[in-house]
This record gives C-alpha cells, structure tokens and sequence, in this order.
C-alpha cells in the first residue's frame, strides 16, 4: 500500500486545516478508543482514565505530535517515526491490531468535527496514512 | 444473547430515528467501494466505479446502499435478537454471494464514520460506542451461518 501525490497532498491538507486543534484530536481520540474499545485501556494501567484526565490529555497530545509529524515528513514516515517505532517494539509492545482501532476513532472525531473536510477522497488518504503510521510503528516487532 | 444496557438502546433508536436510511446508506456504501476499492469486486455489473466521483453518483451504488442501510434498521428492531434476523442472510451471503465476513466489519466502520459526519458532536463517545458494538454484532450474526 502506497500513498499517491494525491493521498500526501490530501493529508497534509487536511492537517493543515486541523492546525493547533490537533491536541484536542489526539485526547478526543484516546477517549473515544476508551469508550469503545475498553481492551484498549490494559495498556495504561498507570492511568486515570476518568472524564477530562489531564493524562489522557497529556498523551492525546503526544500521539497528535507524532501524527503531525508523520504528515509533515510524509515522504519518509518511517525515517520521521523511527525512534517512536523501536519505542513501540521494545518497550511499549502494544499489539498491532490496536492501531486500526486508534485509526477508526480518530476519523471519527474528524468526521464530527469537521465533517466538510472529510469527503470520500480525504477519507480514503487519511484511512491510508494511520495505516502506514501503524506499518511504521509495528515494523521492527519481529 | 447480547446484553444491551437501557442508555446504549437508547442511543441506537435515537440515532437511527434520525437516520435518512437512503442517503447514509448510498453514502457509506459509496465511502466503502472508494475506501477500501477491494470491495468493488463484488459489483462487477454495477457499470462506472470508476471514481470517486463516478461511484457517489452511481443509481445503483445509492440503491443498493438504501437496500443494506434499510436490512441494518432490522437489527435496532431487533436488537434481542439480531442473531435470529440475519440467519437467512447470513446463508445468502455466504452460500450465494460468498462474501468475506472481513466485508461486514469494514461497513460497520464506515457506517459509523457516516453517522459522526452526520450527527457531529451529538456522536458522543459514548454514542459511538453503542454503535461500534451494535455494528460488531452485526457483523457477527451476518458471518454466524458461515461453512
């Protein structure tokens, strides 16, 4: 799976209009993946996961970092989340099929926050992109 | 049986009570077909799936979605027994059309992008919860008659 010009620019284009709000994203994010998927939540333990956790907040706010800057290297992700990705393999070991359900939730909260910014091109590019983000992040496991 | 708690019932019909069952299941069937472009193989003589464009006008595209969107509204009905209401066709699926179970988790997915576009910050996170699972069960039932 490849991303196209058309699915970078896409992308970056729709980061770019998502701006400063991308650490509301990333908390909206997290707790939404909470809400649904409950399996999720074996992996902060260490957490408080309640309403408006200022953790929650704090790590949304890291996984939209690292979104953002995955869109903004965009032609090198994996040189871009390369640190991140022998963090995931080494330490953090969170199962792969964990970031389709990430994934699913953050187009969720684009799609109810700005639901003219997802048309089905937009959707198909950024669907792509937390794909190969997920790629990235899972390659060096084995 | 799945248990479904009186809030996630409540979720779901007041959801789907303001569904346009056409125009959300034209469109998440649409998003389907240009998301993941696999699933077209399915609709060989649906005639232009060319493009996006192409298949978000395509008449048989938008009737078709109607058609699974309007089966859907069967299971909020029938939330106690979904198992039951997708026996049939569950043996449709598999025995005539011989569609990969994988299929009905993607759809689910994609209905539930459709209805956050739609209902936006009224989609709580709990919303979407009832749903992610409504759709899961779905899903379930519809591969449930698998051999």
């Amino acid at each position: 799976m490849v991303l196209s010009g058309a699915d970078k620019t896409n992308v970056k284009g729709l980061f770019a209009k998502i701006g400063g709000q991308a650490e509301d994203y990333g908390a909206e994010t997290l707790e939404r993946m909470f809400a649904a998927y409950p399996q999720t939540k074996t992996y902060f333990p260490h957490f408080d996961l309640g309403k408006g956790s200022a953790q929650v907040k704090g790590h949304g706010k890291k996984v939209a970092a690292a979104l953002v800057e995955a869109a903004n290297n965009i032609d090198d992700i994996a040189g871009a989340l390369s640190k991140l990705s022998d963090l995931h393999a080494q330490k953090l070991r969170v199962d792969p099929v964990n970031f389709k359900l990430l994934g699913q939730c953050f187009l969720v909260v684009v799609a109810t926050r700005n639901p003219a910014l997802l048309t089905p091109e937009v959707h198909a590019s950024l669907d792509k992109f937390l794909c190969a983000v997920g790629t990235v992040l899972t390659a060096k496991y084995r | 049986m799945v248990h479904w708690s009186a809030e996630e019932k409540q979720l779901i019909s007041s959801v789907w009570g303001k569904v346009n069952v056409e125009e959300c299941g034209a469109e998440a069937l649409a998003r389907l077909l240009i998301v993941y472009p696999w699933t077209q193989r399915f609709f060989s003589d649906f005639g232009n799936l060319s493009s996006p464009t192409a298949i978000t006008g395509n008449p048989k595209v938008r009737a078709h979605g109607k058609k699974v969107l309007t089966s859907f509204g069967e299971a909020v009905k029938n939330l106690d027994n979904i198992k039951g209401t997708y026996s049939k066709l569950s043996e449709l699926h598999c025995e005539k059309l011989h569609v990969d179970p994988e299929n009905f988790r993607l759809l689910g997915d994609i209905l539930v992008i459709v209805l956050a576009s739609h209902f936006g910050r009224d989609f709580t996170p709990t919303c979407q919860s009832a749903w992610q699972k409504l759709v899961g069960v779905v899903a379930h039932a519809l591969a449930r008659k698998y051999h």
